[in-house]
């Protein structure tokens, strides 16, 4: 078995198989993180990037894990300490990294196609970790991962996304990831959050939480950029909180056995209330844990599709 | 294979001094149904279950840069401590050993046992490694780029050992060898 790309941009156009093969992988590399040791062979000898444009915690250290608990040797990368302050444009940075002999490269920038981009002009094996508002689809995996452990399926769920659609890459990712494999998916915001004409995904759009949460299986819960206030794109964070926040007395509202998730870093008291993000519902630690094994899972089936595609730019 | 599963439970536990201090453990895929069976043979000597566990090597593999088609990578499932214990490691078939040392590199990752024993159900020669069995259902000389297939009925529909030459290659072109139950 093998993935059909030698690269993960989007889960946007990947085959249902593709994502059955790195969901499967997952559960493998899953039991390797409850063992005494959490560390196997397979990428030993190769070397990984980790390029870090923008600020991350939570992935890049994921990343990193996955890296090293694979065996490979890993070099971090972020702009604050590098010649990017010196004005070397990307191209140059990336390809003065590759000419260092690299394998993969892990990417988050905050322009939408950077990823797509570097495929043009390297060698290694390109892994988007997020891209300005476009994708973050190893997040969109491991939240799919999750839901899969919990209700053994995808097809058939009803999941809703609540918060800033518009600007959200994990939502993007999350919304194709699972419509490919069946689920029913809804999304949930203010309008001013949500993308123009977002019924064109095949999901159902609502503004009034209380509807949308009507039959609901799983509620991802995305983080509101307090900036996005400054811009004008909702009034107040108590008046978000009062009509888009989840609470305790909303969850009746659901299907029985749901689950709550969140992609972090949570806003306390915005989106989500202490008892809904504490409660039995809630899978947000697990997701963090899912997360490295599915980026493990992807890490060990990208190292080894090897079809050297012509490069567009030289 | 069920003489031969009874009989190699009867000497592993003459060899260990008893089951107390068993742990066994298959490879997958085929190496798990024979543990599967393994402990059941123990436990109807002995009237004691012995810890069993699986074990999925493809990430010891020592051909994975080289094989472009990779194998599908599937949960271990050892929910005991080994340390201190004997340790059966159970395959189907017995070749070139790099599986068997694929699987020591991992065991060695979860603990220490005081000694790993291996029990195949076909040892079939051919080895490009160090490694011997233990316990062997049957050998049978083989050509290297022959086919030997182990079946168990609770996967395979079927008990049986089957060898396919190295020329054809459906079973219904294979000669039997030791089939049934």
């Amino acid at each position: 078995m093998a993935l059909s790309s030698r690269h993960l941009l989007q889960l946007e156009g990947t085959s249902k198989e593709d994502l059955d093969l790195i969901l499967d992988t997952s559960v493998g590399f899953r039991e390797i993180l409850d063992r005494p040791i959490k560390k196997v062979p397979p990428l030993r000898g190769k070397t990984v990037v980790n390029l870090f444009y923008e600020n991350s915690t939570r992935t890049r250290i994921s990343f990193e894990l996955a890296e090293k608990r694979l065996s490979a040797d890993t070099i971090n990368f972020s702009t604050s300490t590098s010649s990017v302050k010196k004005g070397e444009t990307l191209r140059d940075t990336v390809r003065n990294i590759e000419a260092m002999k690299i394998d993969m490269v892990v990417v988050r920038h905050g322009s939408t196609g950077v990823p797509y981009y570097l495929t043009q002009c390297l060698d290694a094996n390109i892994i988007n970790a997020g891209d300005g508002t476009h994708e973050h689809p190893t997040q969109g995996l491991l939240d799919i991962f999750t839901i899969r452990q919990k209700y053994n399926k995808i097809k058939g769920l009803r999941v809703l996304l609540v918060g800033d659609i518009r600007h959200s890459r994990v939502a993007r990712s999350n919304i194709w990831g699972l419509k490919t494999l069946g689920a029913s998916v809804a999304v949930c915001g203010p309008t001013t959050l949500l993308p123009y004409e977002a019924e064109k995904f095949g999901i159902d759009v609502y503004t009034n939480l209380d509807e949308a949460m009507e039959g609901v299986d799983v509620v991802n819960i995305l983080r509101i950029q307090l900036e996005r206030q400054k811009a004008g794109l909702f009034p107040s964070q108590r008046e978000y909180s009062n009509l888009f926040g989840i609470t305790r007395e909303r969850l009746k509202r659901l299907n029985k056995n749901f689950t709550i998730m969140h992609p972090g870093p949570m806003n306390r008291g915005i989106e989500i209330t202490n008892k809904v993000a504490d409660g039995p519902a809630s899978v947000i630690l697990e997701q963090v844990t899912n997360g490295q094994a599915v980026r493990m899972a992807v890490l060990y089936l990208l190292s080894n599709v090897d079809a050297h595609e012509d490069k567009a730019i030289e | 294979m069920d003489r031969a599963l009874t009989r190699i439970a009867h000497e592993i536990l003459e060899h260990n001094g008893g089951a107390e201090s068993l742990v066994v453990v298959g490879i997958l895929t085929r190496g798990a149904n024979m543990a599967r069976r393994l402990v059941d043979a123990i436990s109807a000597i002995e009237k004691v279950e012995v810890p069993l566990g699986l074990m999925d090597i493809s990430l010891y593999r020592d051909d994975l840069n080289f094989n472009p088609d990779q194998p599908v990578v599937r949960a271990t499932d050892i929910m005991f401590g080994i340390d201190g214990k004997n340790m059966i490691l159970v395959d189907d078939v017995l070749f070139t050993g790099r599986t068997i040392r694929a699987a020591l590199s991992q065991i060695i990752e979860f603990g220490r046992p005081d000694s790993v024993q291996l029990a195949v159900m076909v040892d079939r020669g051919h080895r490009q490694l160090p490694i011997r069995a233990d316990y062997v259902g049957k050998n049978i000389p083989t050509s290297f780029e022959d086919n030997v297939r182990v079946y168990f009925e609770e996967r395979d529909e079927q008990d049986g050992v089957y060898l396919y030459p190295a020329k054809a290659k459906k079973k219904s072109s294979g000669k039997s060898k030791g089939g049934g139950k």
